[in-house]
């Protein structure tokens, strides 16, 4: 445990990507399993000790410590967690030998109940000091809040024993924790997870902006870019399972989907819901709004189901029939994938039409005339591409449609004024200064204010509340997880920001819950988009 | 415990500029010009330029006297010693362990005593003599820590931190942000006590305290200064600058810095982290909860007031206690000094 809170502690005060990287790969290396495992975990939000809530902890101090001091004490410090490991009356004659180790914390923890967690926690506290309290209540309650996401923690899980991230995110859905098979394959040389069983995520193919670049028709095929979330179908061995860009399984928000596969193949796809009509040719996809409702869901209502029902419009097939298609070029995929048309439920697939486009220009002017509002611009394949996991060079592009739009991660959130007071509604956000896979951080490169409803600043206000790290004054820094789409005029060069740039009338376009933070654009995109 | 009777005390008022003795027009630690000021420490949220007369300890007058030049009619106060001050109040000052000349100020008239404590700590602090005990009346505290999260932890390990930090990074340095009145000779002192004779380093801000220090005796080891060296002899060094350095353009000559800093605010996380820093070093030269509660248990007054800080909780924690306790609202006592 104590290595395990001496991580925490350190993960707490430091503010570099990189050093964070060193700091949990170095952990990952010297810590024995299956401790490292749990440790891993609990940096991915994997665990839930469902006996163990703030209210819990809230309920053990006011037991020991004057209710009126507790909440003084509360009020000032700002966290539950670290408010009872440091207001925890130490034990006489501490014994440091009893310290327990991370197992045997996760053997207590998932031993008590709700009924036992009163007489139970405390015994496990009074073993440990104000910092062991401290990881050990975060570890707990599964908020970790100390600047690592998910993503950050696989990184640097392929950082400490020099593997690639793509295999690790392929694994990652076919191992629990405390991830045994994980470690011997990446530590040891065994061989990996088997995935052969279970319905894994693979990492998307995804697309550079397209900018100035020009491309010729002959290698490169269009099709329309979906206005919905990018979706993955997953089916093996009698079970399907929807994932969301970010590897999220979202099988439970989407059931009529997890149903409609019923043969074993890997789909990529855009998921929409069917709505009124709004122009575009074909089967009635709902504008995002619509979609918006089913987001985050963990349960539907046979209402939504009936008023909104998911279809996924497919891009692209990576497995059928346990046929591995990734090495074939896009061309030859697509013919699979529109003879597999046939074997699909109408009402639950279509397909992605691609545009019939002669040269770019002819392109651009169908592009121009796009009014469909579904539709968030246009992707250009090259012909002879593999599916390859991220974001390569030269194969796919996304070219939107004006106005401009920018992926960007919130970084802080301030209150409004006058009705809006009492929102987080003043928002700042940035892109990242690199690949955030290797180290880059997020530069702020504007503030938006408005763009969004009434229901998503309700929203977004619970997220800055629910999601911060840190407070300057009347400034909250969230953890950084979360993607806008930023729409905007322009953008220029200027001094005033360390990204070098600012925005012209930005505000925000779309809460982009379905998309991970490491996926948002880069300065080096925003940069592209200056014209002056 | 019965609530002691309340005193009646009518000849010291406690006012938002300072404590204000009326019988000898004297104030203590005004925040405002006056003729005649008892100081209680050099901390400039206490001691302010500008007054009449000043009374308060040799090496206070030292350090007002290198922070706003000489005063004038300066009365040079010893420790213990009654002093009659005029309007039948006799002054005697007492160590209060806060920093060097620091002391708790012992009011007398017509037999009813007051004891104002300016800052004060009670853990050990090589450069300053410790806190006494003086039984009194009313006692008036400060309450900067004043709240039960704060428990202050043994300085060795501190000092433990910061050398396996510095060990830690040879081609680096750990910069050191303490206040220039105080933090940073005692942390100076404590590395020395721990084994550190390496020179250490001083931002320009420090280096004249510092010196009055050794001049009032007490001593500091190898100073130099980290203002014009190349950047390769920070390498593997300890430097110590005011916090207000640690994020501004003066740390970029260091080589790749760990920033640290040594205050007693460092307890709290979001604290630390709202400072930027990656090493906090939670060594305080106030009292933390314990302390001041323990303090007014010994010193058991009849009524406890209490100047600046957290006092809501210290109230609370006098109410429980069945104390007679009141909050002053003092203006322009910061946390400069913590
Ligand atoms: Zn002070
Ligand atoms: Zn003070």
């Amino acid at each position: 445990m104590r290595a395990f809170a001496t991580l925490v502690d350190r993960l707490t005060y430091t503010r570099s990507r990189n050093a964070k990287l060193d700091l949990i790969a170095d952990y990952l290396r010297t810590t024995p399993d299956p401790d490292r495992g749990w440790a891993l975990a609990a940096l991915t939000g994997a665990l839930d000790f469902p006996a163990v809530k703030s209210s819990t902890i809230r309920n053990l101090l006011t037991e020991r410590v004057d209710p009126v001091l507790y909440t003084l004490s509360r009020d000032y410090v700002g966290d539950t967690a670290e408010t009872a490991s440091l207001l925890w009356p130490a034990p006489e004659g501490e014994d440091p030998s009893d310290e327990p180790s991370l197992s045997e914390v996760v053997d207590l923890l998932r031993a008590m109940t709700r009924s036992t967690v009163l007489t139970e926690l405390p015994k496990l506290l009074d073993r440990l000091d104000a910092n062991g309290r401290y990881a050990l209540l975060k570890f707990a309650t599964g908020a970790m809040r100390i600047g690592v996401s998910a993503r950050l923690a696989r990184v640097a899980f392929a950082q400490a024993f020099d593997v690639s991230v793509d295999e690790v995110e392929e694994y990652w859905h076919g191992v629990e924790p405390p991830y045994p098979t994980l470690f011997a394959w990446a530590a040891e040389g065994a061989p990996p997870p088997r995935t052969d069983l279970v319905p894994l995520f693979r990492p998307f193919m995804l697309a550079h902006p397209l900018d100035e670049t020009v491309v010729s028709m002959d290698d490169y095929a269009a099709e329309w870019k979906w206005d919905g979330i990018r979706v993955q179908l997953v089916h093996i061995n009698g079970e399907t399972r929807v994932y969301s860009r970010s590897g999220d399984d979202i099988s439970a928000t989407f059931p009529e989907m997890a149903e409609a596969l019923d043969f074993p193949a890997v789909l990529d796809g855009e998921l929409l819901v069917r709505g009124s009509h709004q122009g575009g040719e074909e089967g009635g996809a709902a504008s995002f709004n619509a979609l918006q409702q089913r987001l985050g869901r963990k349960t539907v209502s046979k209402k939504m189901l009936r008023e909104a029902p998911a279809f996924v419009r497919l891009y692209d097939v990576m497995i059928r029939d346990g046929e591995d298609l990734r090495e074939l070029g896009w061309a030859e995929r697509r013919e699979h994938l529109e003879l597999l048309m046939d074997r699909l439920d109408p009402k639950r697939f279509d397909l992605s039409r691609l545009i019939e486009a002669d040269s770019f220009e002819d392109l651009a002017t169908i592009r121009e005339g796009a009014r469909d509002d579904a539709i968030e611009g246009v992707m250009l394949k090259r012909r002879d591409s593999p599916y390859i996991a991220g974001r390569k060079v030269g194969l796919w592009y996304k070219w939107k449609r004006d106005p401009l739009l920018i992926d960007c991660v919130l970084m802080y959130a301030q209150r409004g004024s006058g009705k809006r007071s009492s929102f987080y509604s003043d928002f700042t956000f940035g892109c990242w200064d690199g690949d955030p896979d290797k180290g880059a951080d997020l530069l702020p490169v504007g503030k938006a204010y408005f763009g969004f409803t009434d229901d998503e600043l309700k929203w977004l206000d619970r997220h800055v509340r629910q999601n911060t790290v840190n407070r300057f004054g009347p400034v909250r820094e969230t953890d950084k997880s979360l993607v806008l789409e930023i729409a905007f005029d322009s953008v220029h060069e200027s001094k005033r920001h360390k990204s070098g740039l600012a925005m012209r009338f930005p505000r925000i376009n779309r809460i982009r819950q379905d998309k991970p933070a490491h996926e948002a654009d880069r300065i080096a995109a925003l940069k592209a988009l200056v014209r002056d | 415990m019965p609530i002691k009777p309340a005193p009646d005390f009518s000849w010291i008022k406690p006012d938002p500029h300072g404590i204000f003795v009326e019988p000898c027009n004297a104030w203590i630690d005004p925040s405002k010009p006056v003729e005649t000021a008892l100081v209680t420490h050099g901390h400039a949220d206490h001691a302010r330029g500008g007054h009449g007369a000043v009374f308060a300890t040799r090496e206070t007058l030292a350090i007002m006297d290198l922070r706003y030049g000489g005063a004038g009619r300066d009365v040079m106060i010893p420790m213990r010693e009654p002093v009659d001050i005029g309007g039948g109040v006799t002054a005697t000052y007492f160590p209060a362990g806060h920093v060097l000349g620091s002391a708790q100020i012992l009011l007398e008239h017509a037999g009813e005593r007051v004891v104002v404590t300016g800052d004060y700590k009670r853990r050990p602090d090589p450069t300053c003599e410790p806190f006494e005990v003086v039984p009194c009346d009313i006692f008036i505290t400060e309450a900067t820590f004043g709240l039960p999260v704060f428990k202050h932890p043994p300085i060795a390990g501190e000092m433990r931190k910061l050398l396996d930090a510095r060990e830690q990074r040879p081609e680096g340095c750990v910069a050191v942000g303490a206040y220039a009145l105080g933090k940073a000779q005692r942390v100076i002192c404590e590395l020395r006590r721990a084994g550190y004779d390496e020179p250490i380093y001083l931002h320009g801000a420090l280096e004249k305290m510092c010196a009055l220090y050794e001049e009032l005796g007490v001593p500091l080891g190898e100073l130099r200064s980290a203002t014009g060296i190349k950047k390769d002899e920070l390498k593997g060094q300890i430097v110590l600058c005011p916090p207000s350095a640690l994020n501004d353009r003066w740390s970029r000559r260091l080589p790749d810095p760990v920033t640290a800093m040594a205050s007693g605010w460092m307890r709290v996380r979001q604290r630390a982290r709202q400072r930027n820093v990656e090493l906090p070093l939670v060594i305080s030269d106030h009292c933390d909860w314990d302390e001041l509660t323990q303090t007014i248990t010994e010193v058991d007054p009849a009524e406890t007031w209490v100047t600046h800080g957290r006092e809501e909780a210290l109230l609370r924690w006098c109410q429980l206690n069945q104390r007679r306790a009141r909050a002053l609202a003092m203006v322009g006592y910061e946390d400069e000094d913590d």
